[in-house]
């Protein structure tokens, strides 16, 4: 104070910085501070498993939110006739892979009944009419399953029957083909309704025999009679060599039986899809291409497996999520006060977790009678599913609670609550993640061997599973494997993905614990 | 001592859990609707007089016919204490009312005749599966790094993420069908070793242990893996063991300790056998009895079937524990 009351005339600019340079501040880091979660997401990335993984993961939830929307079919599409077609793209149409066939060594007399069915309609069940006979006498050939339905007996209204013939004559597609006489069917109980038995055929020992003319060709025996006596409705199109003079009268194919109401005519089943299809039930659908074929009941496994899919990937994600909400709470609770609250609610989870998952399920289904299954699979899966993630959470709140910043949030007087969702639980934020990640596939398991064995059933709904699929296609194994291929498929995938993803997001979020691969 | 002690807390513990989920299990069963059987030709009110004489109903109502119309049940815990009476006295876990082959027949006789399939399924699993798991984990963990730990671990997260409904698909499709190497199902009848029996039930072999062989192998590399880099396993070189030895006598029996009693509990677990297996490859075994029950809402097989298979899996995880004290001298179990 004195002195500068001693020196009041010097002037402020004579002051000079001893430093000539800026002040000195403390250096900025050059480097990026690395959270946690940054940290565990560089991990992640260098797993080059688990990266694929996850494309694949993401690949098969795409596959099961966009199919249901495009393909034409729904779930409770079912087709009487197309059962266990075989898959059918028209990309590969002249390709001898997925073109609706299969390979097939018969003997004679299916051969004939294949070959018989392409003369009549010109449809060829037997792909591009190429058969081989192989040494052992078999003939070896590629079979449309699409086109051996043949042709079908339907029953029609007298309307839908004109209908049929406006289209024919509209498009000049034959779709009817002329009928026969009920005593000229084959007499066999199986065949008496197939339609494609349009010639002449003998029962022998309770099987039907087809007779062949001298040059091996297959007698028609259509229904005849006098043009000038017209017994059906019938001014459309006709099959070669009909409308034939006989004793000077001319004698026509009858293309229809009147019963009672209704016409009973053959049909082409391919043709008359795409009739009723596209003039009819008007549905989008064109021509009948099942990309991935049909099951046992003619249902489209291409649809029905993407809502599987998607039914699985909720069904694992909202048990998931639900379960990690309830595990946290639970776990947190019973970690964070410890003694006595935690012995009880300890000897709880044991008890509930010690109940097998079986018995929880029958006896929801027994006492919820007539509620969805879906709910029923839900609940019991929240009733038991969180004990997992109660146990992890509590771990990591032993661990955290008596830590000195604990302590200090505690001193500086942080209420329990603050304590525990705030300072101690993210702690517990990565392992539950990673056991999220690791829970869902064994949750989808299990929902798809709870369907498979048929204690859950959801096949009445709008919905399927793939467990379902997998146990009609199991049924049909010997028939049609492809009905079980791509549900299988499906599940290895996403079994596999999710491991891998799962054990990737483990390593990534406690680089000291090493995966058990490694 | 302390081992005794320890044993008798756990066994003590686990009956307490039992008791609970079974009594849970017998008030949820009890408070359910009674089905009654109403097939052409049976007398309706027999399957009453049934349900009267094993005191599950009392004070039959009757009509002017003579037909039964309604009744009254018995409260639960009279019913309850009959079912443990009857259980101690008679040996007698009730009767079968809408199971198909065992109607009225005794449920522990049933459970009996269903049983030797499961576990003859089960120990032929173990005894293909234990060999070549352990087998494949000891040659992946001295390998380790090498081609034959890489294919090892190839296979083993292939087939660990194989599900056994996919696993029992394929080797139906590729054995059974394809190569007709064995039947498709179980051949019936109760000859249980002959050799076409042994054959027919290979597949389902298979299909439970290839799982359990992945398992082993990974636990297995895992653990010796571990121990072979331990500093007493260089000690037991320089003493002059030569490297089968010291792995055979110092690596090995160290890495049993955690390996064995997984093996143990397996064992016991898969007593219950798979539901999935039995019903996929139609083995007459206990797990397809359990479904026929479930879907039969056939009460006394369900409440006898569910006290079994949780009894069989409180075991299977007690064991585990009390086998790492018999095991291993160095650990000593409840000792604070």
């Amino acid at each position: 104070m004195e002195n500068v009351q001693t020196y009041p005339e010097i002037s402020s600019d004579k002051f000079v910085f001893v430093q000539k340079t800026d002040l000195e501040h403390d250096k900025k880091l050059d480097t990026k501070p690395v959270g946690y979660f940054k940290g565990a997401f560089k991990r992640f990335c260098k797993n080059k498993g688990a990266i694929v993984a996850a494309c694949i993961i993401v690949v098969l939830v795409l596959f099961a939110i966009i199919v249901p929307f495009c393909t034409q079919y729904s779930v409770s599409y079912t087709d009487k006739y197309y059962r266990n077609v075989m898959p059918r793209s028209s990309v590969f149409k002249n390709t001898s892979f997925w073109d609706g066939c299969k390979a097939r060594a018969v003997g004679e007399a299916d051969y004939v009944y294949y070959r018989a069915m392409g003369e009549e309609t010109g449809h060829y069940a037997i792909k591009n009419n190429k058969a081989e006979l192989n040494d052992d006498g078999l003939y070896e050939f590629r079979l449309d399953t699409y086109h051996s339905v043949g042709v079908v007996y339907i029953n029609l209204l007298p309307e839908e029957y004109e209908n049929l013939q406006a289209y024919q004559n509209e498009t000049g597609i034959q779709v009817i083909y002329p009928t026969i006489r009920l005593s000229d069917r084959p007499q066999a109980d199986q065949d008496i309704n197939n339609g494609n038995y349009y010639y002449k055929t003998t029962k022998v020992q309770g099987k039907t025999q087809i007779t062949l003319d001298k040059d091996g060709n297959v007698i028609p025996v259509y229904r005849e009679y006098p043009a000038a006596h017209p017994i059906d409705n019938y001014h459309s199109l006709r099959i070669e060599g009909d409308g034939f003079d006989r004793n000077g009268t001319l004698y026509q194919y009858a293309y229809a039986s009147v019963m009672g109401n209704s016409y009973e005519c053959r049909v082409n089943y391919y043709e008359y899809y795409i009739y009723e299809h596209t003039r009819v039930l008007k549905d989008g659908v064109k021509t009948p291409d099942f990309l991935f074929g049909t099951t046992g009941n003619g249902q489209d496994i291409l649809t029905c497996l993407a809502s599987g899919a998607r039914f699985s990937f909720i069904f694992g994600i909202v048990v998931a999520l639900v379960n990690m909400i309830i595990g946290a709470i639970y776990g947190s609770i019973e970690g964070y006060y410890g003694g006595k609250t935690d012995l009880v609610m300890e000897r709880i989870s044991d008890i509930l977790s010690a109940i097998p998952m079986m018995i929880v399920i029958t006896l929801l289904k027994y006492h919820m009678e007539g509620s969805s299954h879906i709910l029923i699979l839900f609940l019991s899966f929240f009733l038991t599913g969180w004990i997992g993630m109660a146990s992890t959470t509590r771990m990591q709140f032993y661990r955290f609670k008596n830590q000195e910043y604990v302590l200090a949030a505690r001193t500086l007087g942080a209420r329990d609550g603050r304590l525990m969702f705030k300072h101690i639980f993210p702690n517990a934020i990565g392992t539950l993640v990673t056991s999220c990640a690791l829970v869902i596939p064994s949750m989808i398991y299990s929902e798809v061997n709870l369907t498979y064995l048929g204690i859950i059933n959801l096949s009445g709904g709008k919905i399927t599973s793939v467990g379902t699929l997998i146990e009609m296609g199991q049924q049909s194994l010997t028939l049609a494997p492809h009905v079980v291929m791509f549900p299988t498929i499906f599940l290895v995938l996403l079994m596999l993905s999710f491991n891998l993803f799962g054990n990737g997001l483990r390593d990534a979020f406690n680089p000291s614990l090493r995966g058990s691969e490694g | 001592m302390y081992m005794f002690k320890y044993v008798m807390k756990r066994l003590g513990l686990m009956l307490m859990t039992f008791c609970i989920i079974m009594f849970m299990c017998f008030v949820l069963i009890k408070l359910l609707p009674i089905p009654i059987e109403r097939s052409q030709g049976v007398d309706p009110n027999l399957t009453y007089y049934r349900l009267e004489g094993r005191g599950y109903i009392r004070n039959l109502v009757y009509n002017d016919a003579g037909v039964v119309i309604g009744y009254e049940r018995v409260p639960i815990m009279i019913q309850m204490w009959r079912y443990i009476v009857n259980i101690f006295t008679r040996w007698d876990f009730g009767i079968g009312y809408s199971i198909s082959g065992y109607m009225y027949k005794p449920v522990w006789d049933a459970f009996i005749d269903r049983l030797p399939p499961t576990i003859l399924i089960n120990i032929y699993s173990s005894l293909i599966g234990v060999p070549i798991g352990l087998g494949l984990g000891i040659l992946a963990a001295l390998k380790k790094n090498k081609w034959p730990d890489q294919v090892i671990n190839v296979v083993i997260i292939l087939l660990i993420s194989m599900p056994s409904i996919v696993l029992g698909v394929l080797i139906q499709y590729v054995f059974c069908y394809k190569l007709q190497w064995f039947p498709l199902t179980m051949e019936s009848g109760t000859d249980y070793f002959t050799w076409n029996m042994f054959r027919s039930m290979l597949p389902a072999v298979f299909a439970l242990c290839l799982g359990s062989i992945a398992g082993y192998a990974r636990y297995t590399r895992a653990e010796l893996s571990e121990v072979l880099t331990n500093d007493f396993m260089l000690l037991a070189r320089t003493k002059g063991l030569t490297r089968g030895q010291a792995t055979m006598r110092h690596a090995l029996r160290n890495s049993m300790v955690v390996i064995f009693p997984s093996i143990l509990s397996e064992f016991i677990a898969v007593l219950s056998g798979s539901l999935l297996i039995e019903s996929m490859f139609s083995i007459p075994g206990v797990g397809r009895l359990y479904l026929q029950s479930i879907n039969a809402l056939d009460y006394d097989f369900f409440m006898f079937l569910s006290g079994f298979y949780c009894l069989v899996s409180l075991l299977a995880g007690i064991v585990v524990d009390i086998s790492y004290g018999f095991i291993d001298p160095r650990i000593r179990m409840g000792a604070r």
